[in-house]
C-alpha cells in the first residue's frame, strides 16, 4: 500500500514510491537520456548525411530515370496512346512532334544525350538518332510539324520500324526496372515477359566476385589461424614484436601495398627474375593483371583482419584446456581440434565475415592490378559511374550488392549466429 | 629437508607408488625454480603441496601430470619412470583451478570426453557417465552447458571428469581457489568424500593452510623451490621444522633470543630483554646459537595487569614476561589482543570471547604468561 504519511514512524517501510518521488525520477531518467543523446547528435547527424542519404539516393536512382522523359515529353505524350504491342508503328502525327522535338535537341546539342539513352535499349539506334538530329537542325519547324513523319523516314529507314519507338516509350517511363534487369542479365521483350539476356555479364561477374572474395577469406584463414596461434602462445615479447609486422600494412598506404605488388609480380618483376635466375622457369609467367594478381594483392592488404579477432580470441583461451583434454587421454592433434578449434569459432567468423564483406566490395586493388580478369561488380559499378554514364545501372548494382552482402548476413546469421562473433 | 628418499633400487611397494628423486626444473636454463625436490607417496595417500605462490609447488604437479619436463632428476609412478611418457598416456586424472570444462559440450558430453578418446562403447559410456553424475549428485545437469552451472557445481564436474576413467592418480592444482568461502569448505568436504570412497592416490596444490591442514594425511610445505617440511597436519602444526614452517602454518608470535642450555629435553633461551624462558626443544638449534622463540597465539595467556595487580587468569605457567597492551580485534568468536614488548617485538593473544576475556587500558602494563611446551625455540632465519 502507497503510504504518503512519511511523519509515522511504523514500522512497515513502504515499497512505492510517492508521487513526488516518482516524477523525480523521472525527471532524472529523462535527463539522463536527454544527455545521452546530446553524447551521440554529432554521430547521428554524420550518419545520416555521409551514410543514409547516399545509399537512399542510389536506391532511389536505381529506379527512377528522367533523363529521356525530360528531352521529349511531347512525343512521350503522344506515345502514351499508341499500343506497342501492335506491330504498326506509331502514327504519322507523333513522328511529327517527334521530328520538332528532336530538331530542338539538335539545335540544343542534347541529341547525343538522347542517342545514348536509347543506344541502352536498342544498340545502334544512336547514330541513326543522331544522323537523323543533324539533318532535323536544318528543317523549318513548321513543315516538320506537318510533314516530319516521311522527313524521318525518309533520312532513316529505322524509323519506319516498330523496336525503336518501343524502346523509345518504354526508355520514356521515369520509374523503371530495366537496370535491375540489365544487372541481372534479363530483358523484356516484344511481349513483355522476362527474358534472358544473349550475353551474360553481370551475373557471371557477381559469381566472379563471389569466388574472389571466398578465396581470399579461405586463404586468410589458412594463413591467419597458425600465426594468430602462435602469437597467442609465444611470449609478450615477441608476440608484441610480431603483431607490429601485422599491424604494419595498416601503417602504410594502400596504394603503396598494392603497387609494391605491381613490382613483385610484372613480367619483369621480383618474383619472375627469381625465378628465372633459379632456373625454375625459362620464360616469364603472366602473373600482373589476373585473377591470380587480384587475390594475392588482396589477400596480403585483408590479413589484419583476420589475424585480430582470431588473435584476441585465441588469447583469451585458457591454456588448460588443452591441458585437461591430454590429462583426459586425447592426443594432441585431435585435441586441438576437437577442443581448442570450436573455441576459436567466434574469432574466426568475426575475421572471415569481415574479410569477405570487404573483399566482395572491394575496388582499387583490382583496378590497379586485375586487368580484365580480375575485375570485381565495384570496378564494373565504377565503370558505369565514370565512363559510360548509366548511374541507373551503377546505382542498380550497387543496391544488388548491398542485397547480396545483407543475404549472405543473414544466412551466415542463421548458421553461425551473430552473437557469436567477437571481433576483439 | 626431513623426507629424505630411501637410497638405492628398494622393490617398489605401495609406500613408494609415486617417487619424486632428486628432480630439479629451471625455466630459463640458469635459475632453478625447483631445486632438488624428493617425495614419495603412499598408494591411496592425500598429499597436498602447500606454500606461497612462486614456490614451485604447481610445476612439481606439471611435472608429474607430463605438462612440463623434468630438467634433471627422475619421477617414478609404481616404480616405472615417466618422464619419457606422453601426458595423455599417463593415465592421470587432473583438476584445474578455472575448472577446464570445455565450454561447447554439455556436462555429458564433458564426462564422456576421456571414455570416448578411450574408444568406449557407446552403452558403457552412458551407463559410466550417469553413475558419475549421480557420484557428484548432479544427476539432472545432463543436458546443460558448463556456462549455465554455477562454480560449485561446475567443480564437481570437473571432479567427476578427472575421476570417470578411474586414473589411479589425481592432481588438483588449487581446485577451490576460485570459490567463495562458504562453498570451499563444503567442496572440500566433498572432495575428501571421493577419496575415501574410491581410494584414488590425491595430490593437492593449494596455498591455503587451513585447506592442506583439513584434507590431507601429509603436508609439503614448499618454500622458493625446496620444501621446508613434509609431515602429518599435526605435526607440522605442533612440531614445526624451522620458523618458516612455523610461520606459514597458522598464526605464531616470534620472539628473537640466544639459546642458552640445553638440558633434559628442555630448551633454555634467553630473550633480548633479559628474561629466560624454557621451551621444548623439538628442532632446536645448538646451545649459544641465535634463535626465534614462536609461541601460538592461543598457548600465550594475559596473567595480570601490573599496575592494578589483578589477576586476569588463574593459571600460572613456567614463563611469564611484561607488555603493554596496544589494541584488540574483535573477531566474534574469540578476541585478539596485541601486545608490545619493550625489545620491540610484537605479541598477539588469543582468547576465547567469554567472560574471562579482560578489557584493558590502552598502554596498560600486563604479565603474559605461557607453558614450557606452549613454546618452541627455532632457527633465526631472517
Amino acid at each position: 500500500m502507497p503510504q504518503f504519511d512519511l511523519t509515522t514512524n511504523s514500522n512497515k517501510v513502504q515499497s512505492v514510491l510517492t508521487v513526488e518521488e516518482m516524477a523525480q525520477s523521472r525527471k532524472i531518467q529523462r535527463r539522463r537520456k536527454l544527455i545521452a543523446f546530446a553524447f551521440v547528435t554529432p554521430l547521428l547527424v554524420f550518419v545520416m548525411i555521409a551514410f543514409i542519404a547516399p545509399i537512399g539516393t542510389m536506391l532511389y536512382r536505381s529506379v527512377y530515370n528522367p533523363t529521356v522523359a525530360q528531352l521529349i515529353p511531347d512525343t512521350l505524350e503522344a506515345l502514351s496512346d499508341w499500343d506497342e504491342s501492335s506491330d504498326a508503328r506509331p502514327d504519322d502525327a507523333v513522328l511529327n512532334r517527334f521530328a520538332v522535338e528532336l530538331r530542338q535537341l539538335a539545335i540544343d546539342r542534347d541529341s547525343g544525350k538522347l542517342a545514348e539513352e536509347i543506344n541502352r535499349g536498342l544498340p545502334g539506334s544512336s547514330s541513326v538518332i543522331k544522323a537523323t538530329g543533324r539533318k532535323m537542325k536544318k528543317m523549318d519547324p513548321a513543315l516538320l510539324s506537318s510533314e516530319g513523319a516521311s522527313l524521318l523516314i525518309a533520312t532513316k529507314p529505322q524509323w519506319q520500324t516498330v523496336e525503336i519507338w518501343r524502346v523509345m516509350k518504354k526508355s520514356g517511363a521515369i520509374f523503371t526496372d530495366s537496370s535491375y534487369l540489365t544487372a541481372l542479365d534479363l530483358d523484356r521483350n516484344s511481349d513483355d515477359e522476362i527474358v534472358p539476356r544473349d550475353t551474360q555479364v553481370y551475373i557471371q561477374l557477381y559469381l566472379k566476385s563471389l569466388k574472389i572474395a571466398l578465396t581470399i577469406t579461405l586463404l586468410t584463414a589458412l594463413i591467419g589461424f597458425p600465426l594468430s596461434y602462435y602469437l597467442a602462445t609465444a611470449s609478450p615479447k615477441t608476440a608484441n614484436t610480431l603483431m607490429v609486422f601485422v599491424l604494419l600494412p595498416f601503417w602504410t598506404s594502400l596504394l603503396v601495398r598494392t603497387t609494391s605488388w605491381i613490382a613483385l609480380l610484372q613480367t619483369n618483376g621480383v618474383v619472375n627474375s627469381v625465378l628465372q635466375y633459379l632456373h625454375v622457369i625459362s620464360e616469364p609467367i603472366e602473373m600482373l593483371y589476373t585473377e591470380f594478381a587480384t587475390v594475392i594483392a588482396m589477400t596480403h592488404i585483408l590479413l589484419p583482419f583476420m589475424i585480430l579477432p582470431l588473435y584476441s580470441v585465441m588469447k583469451g583461451i585458457d591454456p588448460s584446456y588443452l591441458r585437461a583434454a591430454m590429462s583426459l587421454g586425447a592426443k594432441p592433434i585431435p585435441a586441438f581440434i576437437r577442443i581448442y578449434m570450436p573455441m576459436t569459432v567466434p574469432g574466426l567468423s568475426a575475421g572471415a565475415l569481415l574479410v569477405f564483406i570487404i573483399s566482395i566490395g572491394y575496388y582499387i586493388t583490382p583496378a590497379l592490378v586485375g586487368g580484365t580478369d580480375g575485375q570485381m561488380i565495384s570496378n564494373i559499378i565504377a565503370f558505369h559511374m565514370q565512363s559510360s554514364n548509366n548511374w541507373e545501372l551503377a546505382a542498380a548494382l550497387g543496391s544488388l550488392l548491398l542485397a547480396l552482402i545483407l543475404l549472405l548476413y543473414w544466412i551466415y546469421d542463421r548458421l553461425v549466429g551473430v552473437s557469436n562473433i567477437k571481433l576483439g | 629437508m626431513t623426507d629424505a628418499p630411501p637410497a638405492g633400487n628398494s622393490p617398489t611397494t605401495n609406500d613408494q607408488y609415486v617417487r619424486f628423486v632428486n628432480v630439479k626444473k629451471s625455466y630459463d636454463q640458469r635459475n632453478l625454480v625447483v631445486k632438488d625436490f624428493n617425495l614419495d607417496i603412499k598408494k591411496g595417500e592425500f598429499v597436498t603441496l602447500l606454500g606461497p605462490s612462486g614456490s614451485g609447488k604447481t610445476t612439481c604437479l606439471m611435472m608429474l601430470a607430463g605438462f612440463e619436463d623434468v630438467t634433471s632428476g627422475s619421477i617414478l609412478i609404481n616404480g616405472e619412470p615417466v618422464t619419457n611418457i606422453a601426458p595423455y598416456h599417463r593415465n592421470i586424472g587432473m583438476v584445474f583451478q578455472h575448472y577446464a570444462l570445455f565450454p561447447h559440450m554439455t556436462i555429458a558430453e564433458n564426462l564422456a570426453y576421456p571414455l570416448k578418446v578411450r574408444k568406449i562403447s557407446a552403452s558403457e559410456i552412458k551407463r559410466r557417465v550417469n553413475e558419475s553424475l549421480a557420484l557428484v549428485e548432479l544427476g539432472s545437469f545432463a543436458k546443460r552447458y558448463p556456462g549455465q552451472l554455477s562454480g560449485g557445481q561446475k567443480q564437481r564436474v570437473a571432479l567427476a571428469r578427472s575421476l570417470i576413467f578411474e586414473p589411479s592418480i589425481v592432481l588438483m592444482d588449487e581446485p577451490l581457489g576460485a570459490l567463495d568461502k562458504n562453498l570451499r569448505e563444503q567442496m572440500q568436504f566433498e572432495i575428501k568424500r571421493l577419496h575415501e570412497d574410491l581410494g584414488f592416490t590425491a595430490i593437492y596444490v593449494t596455498h591455503d593452510q587451513t585447506e592442506a591442514l583439513t584434507m590431507s594425511d601429509r603436508v609439503a610445505v614448499f618454500n622458493d623451490g625446496i620444501v621446508e617440511q613434509c609431515a602429518a597436519p599435526e605435526i607440522l602444526y605442533e612440531k614445526p621444522a624451522n620458523s618458516f614452517v612455523a610461520n606459514f602454518i597458522g598464526e605464531n608470535n616470534r620472539i628473537p633470543g640466544t639459546v642458552t642450555r640445553i638440558e633434559n629435553g628442555i630448551a633454555q633461551v634467553q630473550l633480548a630483554d633479559g628474561t629466560i624462558a624454557t621451551t621444548g626443544n623439538t628442532n632446536c638449534p645448538p646451545e649459544g646459537s641465535p634463535c626465534t622463540l614462536t609461541i601460538r597465539p592461543e598457548n600465550l595467556f594475559i596473567a595480570s595487569t601490573i599496575s592494578s595487580n589483578d589477576a586476569l587468569d588463574n593459571r600460572s605457567l613456567e614463563n611469564s614476561i611484561e607488555a603493554s597492551f596496544t589494541t584488540r580485534l574483535y573477531v566474534g568468536d574469540s578476541i585478539r589482543y596485541f601486545f608490545k614488548l619493550s625489545s620491540g617485538s610484537e605479541l598477539m593473544v588469543k582468547t576465547l570471547n567469554d567472560h574471562r576475556a579482560p578489557v584493558l587500558q590502552r598502554g596498560a602494563m600486563t604479565r603474559l604468561t605461557w607453558s614450557t611446551a606452549g613454546g618452541l625455540a627455532l632457527d633465526r632465519s631472517e
